[in-house]
């Protein structure tokens, strides 16, 4: 059985190194967890990182709580979540307690001036790649979920849970008959 | 009670949170620009900026840096340690309870056709939800100067830069710190 500090101290490393989040940190968990330490074989780690992605949070988060359960049940899951999420709370608090101070100097305010149409771009990026992938048919719905958040300002939990029960409807009659014939 | 609307806000975040780090820029950009109001559109810009160049999930260092935020309105930066603390602790939440639940029930939810069905219901949405957070960071819904993230054509100069380069697969951190230096030679040596 691994200690909890061993399951605690992985995920830190894990968690310290995971810059750009979500996919980004999929081969340094590979590394670590599979090739290194061994504690969860490859064909399982596909089928959790497809699970992690149908469960809300990031998918960081996703998997260090199963692999931590995996292991140590919920203190295992518990070790886990915090080692992952400690960096990045600690850095971002140290950021925050000293932003205020020097958000009013002219240098940094120019250099959010150039970071914040950047960051616009780094969003609108994975739009274009992740709808390319998809039936054109279904750029309609993406335009009308993005216009009725944007435009319209409807919630965007209502518009995620109305898409859930639209697929599940579709799934339990047109496709179900789909599936008879 | 600002801290139970945080913590509450972060919950919602955590629940809803499909489709990983930029489709929960919407929900969070709903909760604390539109709904709350606790920061600026301008703001919400820096933290994404912030999180781009620091480890970590955005939805775990936005709580963490709104929460500070939100708790040090109070008074005191203690406030915004535990405004923090409380607000990450809130985005986890529902990630620890639901991933425990599917860790004990694996094999069963593998390929069971409703989660099928909502999965492929949201997965046109979630990339809806990504372009609804890119239009409102670029079109506010006020004029204020703190909601404006596109000041000058240098802004959409940098933004079509950066569009080319994150398509080309440039590493986002190197785009950023590229455009922090641009941002410094235009507008504040200029």
């Amino acid at each position: 059985m691994q200690p909890l500090r061993v399951i605690f101290a992985s995920f830190f490393k894990i968690g310290l190194f995971t810059f750009g989040g979500g996919y980004a940190m999929i081969p340094i968990i590979e590394r670590e967890l599979i090739d290194k330490r061994k504690w969860i074989d490859r064909g399982e780690f596909l089928d959790l990182l497809t699970l992690a992605q149908s469960v809300p949070g990031p998918i960081a988060v996703n998997t260090s709580v199963f692999v931590g359960y995996r292991m140590r049940g919920l203190r295992g899951a518990v070790a886990a979540l915090t080692g992952a999420v400690l960096p990045s709370f600690a850095l971002i608090l140290v950021i925050a307690l000293f932003f205020a101070g020097i958000r009013q100097n002219p240098v940094v305010d120019a250099a959010f001036k150039g970071m914040r149409p950047a960051v616009v771009a780094l969003i609108v990026g994975p739009v274009v790649s992740l709808a390319r992938g998809m039936h054109p048919a279904l750029y309609v719905v993406i335009a009308a979920a993005a216009l009725a958040i944007w435009g319209l300002g409807w919630s965007p939990i209502l518009v995620l849970a109305a898409a859930a029960l639209s697929g599940v409807a579709w799934e339990l009659t047109i496709a179900r008959r789909k599936g008879k014939r | 009670m600002i801290l139970v609307q945080l913590f509450v806000s972060y919950l919602k975040i955590g629940f809803f949170g499909f489709g990983g780090g930029y489709a929960m820029l919407s929900l969070i950009q709903n909760e604390v620009v539109v709904r709350h109001a606790w920061m600026t559109n301008a703001e919400f810009a820096d933290i994404v900026a912030v999180s781009q160049i620091t480890p970590g999930p955005i939805a775990i260092n936005s709580a963490t840096y709104v929460g500070y935020t939100v708790g040090a309105q109070l008074g005191h930066p203690a406030y915004g340690i535990l405004g923090s603390a409380i607000a990450t602790f809130a985005v986890c939440l529902p990630s620890l309870t639901l991933m425990i639940l599917v860790a004990r029930f694996f094999l069963r939810l593998k390929g069971n056709r409703l989660v099928e069905g909502a999965m492929s219901g949201m997965r046109p949405v979630v990339i809806g939800m990504i372009a609804a957070a890119a239009l409102l960071l670029i079109f506010p819904r006020t004029e204020a100067p703190g909601d404006r993230n596109f000041i000058d054509a240098w802004s959409w100069v940098l933004f079509g830069g950066v569009l080319a380069g994150s398509w080309r697969k440039v590493n986002p951190i190197l785009l950023i710190l590229l455009s922090a230096a641009a941002g410094i030679v235009v507008y504040y040596i200029f």
